[in-house]
């Protein structure tokens, strides 16, 4: 059994990273592809023939394509992301941080609305069709149907403006304890878990329900077993694939889709950096967040299927 | 002494009247002069500054890509931050005077090409070490330099030599006349830096009232006083200033409101009036240099045709344009990029009228026919798209077909502006109104987004450049301003103003034409009462 799930961990390791290889070269041709080239856009309006020589000889630009992607891959295999076009900053030590701010409200984020959403899913399962199960799919669906700025407005309106329980500006910074932290991210992070929850916990519902036309619930049920322990103890397990695939989906977004919400907020994190960095053409930054967030995405469904796999006895024996 | 009198003397404070207005209505009011200055005197002296706190403001227009190198300087983030870390030699008061800042004494030679500039002793930096001549002449030379990719590269093309003469004295020579020459040296770009900033242009080290602390790009700025700043009573009054980027207008004003910032720039004309019925918030806004325009290129069919250009001029309705897009906050311009913000502004030059009658007859006398492309985009200024569709209008009603196109704002300034014959764009105003017409009006000028090519204007502006008349000076610009006026490529409806917002901790605005955040100083100028 363990060496199984060794065997399959290392080989799913492996698709990963040869797929993430795979993206680092598409990321690569992609910025290639883009007009103009990285020595115009540095130099703009005021570019002259011998100065544009000059830096792409610099940058080694001059180099043939393959060439650059070689040096470009070896670099990031040690770390070394290079230093930004536009303000000649380490990549990897701004990008740093701008990754764990990232991360710290993603993973604030999920640990709030996860749970949430599963528990709301296993009590809409139980009042299926009832007045708790309608308040729930009700307002969660109102939540995901608002746009997130506005969502972001509003409770900037009550509770910064209003109420003044939680600052409007999440900007976190190294002077902050880890309570400070919390409490600057509370908007934003209560903005993202409303724009995440319909989505997990219509498919807890979903999953379970499909689950609990099964056989072997209704025996659980006739053994006079109470029905939210059914759920949870011999629906919930058989159901944990598809809700887990969906859980990983918006963890994925809550690390790559949150720009919106980050403007608003004026949270530090990697959305706007991109997007800043973009609109300068600085191809360094934009190649790098690109591979960090494939990496993520690639990594999150690794995990998504692994549990799929660990918790169904039919694919952890393939025949 | 009338209650009226008190009145305008607490507006003064309050960065609600300017200087000259309070004499001018000082004067309606039956008092001399002298006895009106003494009295603003000492409403400031009531009203002195509170040292300590932290100020906080929340600014939109900082983005990651930002640096401490005051050579890439493009941003007001930057210009703010900038100008309360760093010092240059000089600076320009509100009134467009000269002020010492670094250099305690400025003379010239009697052709204006010699500039000698005495500095101040005994001025630390924030390393430690002395600033002297060598310190300044190094960062003349590092912006000089054409690969520096110094925002004050143009600047400097007109300098021919930077000399030390004495270890706290430089002279600059430059190559032709020019009576500007310790203007242009304000610009923020300049700021002295130990050994000018060769050994490490980004390391934030200046003179100024603050020292950098935290720079977080597209982020937050922080600076904390310096303690052995020279000039503590001017500038320098809160303990800490912190820069907050809030580019997302709502959150600019939702920090501002709930108490996190105390200062924001950009309020947008459209909320200004519900900003200004907050209870806990002030409004301030300056009319400046900055200008709205249409530019079209006078060396390209069809806008080679004078008299086209004139109809499209007159067909412009001004008024309209500042009610609407600018909802008050701005003025009306007449065609030339100089207003009265500018010192030696020729005020006898008359209004151009919105005139449909004189629009259709030089519309006819041009002999086009057909569509006129106008290029447009919300990142041309705010409310760009729409000012182009309210011209339209106007231009319609003389027999004018003015089709608007809507550009991407991505590119728009390398492939549209300076590049299409006729498109819509914004200036921010120049030190000077010789600095102005050079950026952009003479002939070989980088940015002549207008191809203005006309040898008498570049002669003029040559002439007055070295002009140390003043009177004979102002009569050249009013030459240059007419030309511009009636024969150049540029459509001007409107000035717009600067408008911020403080809360009601921060005392000490001063309104200042030059820029916004009381053209940068206002980190430095404003402090937080008790």
């Amino acid at each position: 059994m363990n060496s199984l799930i060794a065997r399959l961990i290392a080989q799913r390791l492996a698709l990963g990273i040869s797929l993430l290889f795979a993206v680092s070269m598409l990321i690569f041709a992609g910025t290639q592809i883009l007009p103009g080239d990285v020595a115009q856009s540095i130099l703009g309006q005021g570019a002259t023939p011998e100065a544009l020589a000059n830096i792409r000889r610099e940058l080694g630009l001059d180099q043939p394509a393959w060439q650059r992607y070689l040096s470009w891959l070896g670099g990031i295999l040690q770390g070394d992301l290079g230093t930004a076009l536009s303000n000649n900053r380490d990549i990897a030590e701004s990008l740093g941080r701008r990754v764990n701010n990232t991360l710290f409200l993603a993973f604030w984020t999920a640990v709030v609305a996860v749970p949430l959403a599963i528990l709301l899913g296993l009590v809409a399962v139980r009042y299926q069709n009832r007045w708790p199960d309608r308040l729930i799919s009700g307002s969660t669906l109102t939540a995901i149907s608002l746009p997130e700025f506005f969502i972001g407005y509003l409770l900037i309106y009550f509770f910064a403006v209003q109420l003044n329980w939680f600052p409007s500006v999440a900007s976190v910074h190294d002077r902050m304890n880890l309570g400070e932290r919390l409490h600057a991210i509370a908007l934003p992070a209560a903005t993202l878990t409303l724009v995440i929850l319909a989505h997990m916990m219509r498919m807890t519902r979903a999953a379970i329900l499909n689950v609990m036309q099964s056989a072997y619930i209704e025996t659980a049920e006739l053994k006079g077993l109470r029905s939210l322990l059914i759920i949870w103890r011999h629906a919930f397990p058989n159901a944990v694939s598809p809700v887990v695939n969906v859980v990983m989906i918006n963890l994925a977004f809550l690390v790559v889709g949150v720009v919106v919400v980050e403007v608003i907020f004026v949270y530090p994190g990697m959305g706007q950096y991109l997007i800043d960095h973009v609109s300068k053409r600085d191809i360094p930054v934009v190649q790098a967040v690109c591979l960090i967030f494939a990496a993520v995405y690639i990594g999150l469904n690794m995990i998504a299927d692994l549990v799929s796999i660990l918790s169904n006895p039919r694919l952890r024996h393939p025949k | 002494m009338s209650r009226e009198l008190n009145f305008l003397s607490q507006q003064v404070i309050l960065g609600r009247l300017s200087r000259r207005d309070f004499l001018g209505r000082a004067a309606a009011l039956g008092i001399s002069i002298p006895v009106a200055t003494s009295m603003l005197s000492s409403a400031a002296l009531a009203a002195s500054p509170v040292k300590g706190g932290s100020l906080r403001a929340g600014m939109q227009g900082g983005e990651s890509t930002d640096s401490l190198d005051p050579a890439l300087w493009t941003s007001q983030v930057q210009h703010s931050f900038g100008q309360s870390w760093g010092e240059a030699l000089t600076n320009v008061s509100p009134e467009g005077d000269l002020v010492p800042r670094l250099a305690e004494e400025v003379h010239s030679s009697d052709d204006a090409r010699e500039w000698t500039f005495k500095l101040r002793r005994g001025i630390q930096f924030h390393n430690g070490k002395e600033m002297d001549a060598d310190d300044v002449v190094a960062t003349l030379e590092r912006h000089s330099d054409e690969d520096s990719q110094s925002g004050a590269l143009g600047i400097m093309r007109g300098i021919e030599s930077v000399r030390k003469t004495g270890n706290y004295e430089v002279v600059v020579t430059t190559t032709e006349a020019n009576a500007d020459l310790p203007f242009l040296l304000s610009d923020y770009h300049l700021m002295i830096q130990p050994n000018g900033g060769k050994d490490a242009p980004e390391a934030g080290i200046g003179t100024g009232p603050y020292r950098v602390v935290e720079f977080e790009p597209g982020v937050r700025q922080r600076a904390v006083r310096f303690e052995n700043y020279w000039n503590p009573d001017e500038f320098g009054h809160a303990d800490e200033i912190e820069i907050l980027i809030i580019n997302d207008t709502t959150s600019r004003m939702a920090a501002l409101q709930s108490g996190q910032v105390d200062v924001v720039n950009r309020v947008e004309p459209s909320i200004v009036d519900r900003v200004a019925n907050l209870s806990n918030v002030q409004v301030q806004s300056v009319s400046g240099r900055a200008h709205y325009v249409f530019v079209m290129h006078c060396d390209t069919a069809p806008f080679d045709n004078n008299d086209l250009r004139l109809a499209l001029k007159y067909a412009m309705d001004r008024e309209d344009m500042v009610n609407r897009i600018l909802r008050g906050y701005g003025t009306i311009g007449n065609d030339f990029p100089i207003n009265a913000a500018y010192p030696l502004f020729p005020e006898d030059i008359p209004q151009r009228e919105f005139d449909l009658d004189r629009a259709a007859y030089h519309y006819r006398r041009s002999g086009h026919d057909g569509p006129v492309v106008l290029r447009t985009s919300e990142v041309a200024f705010p409310g760009a798209v729409d000012a182009a569709q309210l011209f339209q209008q106007s231009a319609a009603q003389a027999g004018i077909d003015i089709e608007v196109r809507r550009e991407p704002g991505d590119g728009y300034w390398s492939e549209v502006w300076n590049a299409q014959p006729f498109c819509a764009s914004y200036w921010s105003g120049r030190p000077t109104q010789d600095q102005m017409y050079s950026t952009a009006y003479i002939s070989n000028a980088d940015w002549n987004d207008t191809r203005f090519k006309r040898d008498d204007f570049d002669q003029l502006a040559r002439q007055a450049r070295g002009e140390l008349d003043e009177a004979r000076r102002q009569e050249m610009y009013r030459d240059m301003g007419l030309m511009v006026r009636d024969e150049g490529g540029l459509i001007l409806p409107m000035f717009n103003d600067y408008i911020e917002a403080t809360s009601d901790r921060v005392q000490g605005w001063t309104p200042h034409p030059m820029g916004e955040m009381m053209s940068g100083y206002a980190l430095s100028r404003l402090w937080l009462s008790a």
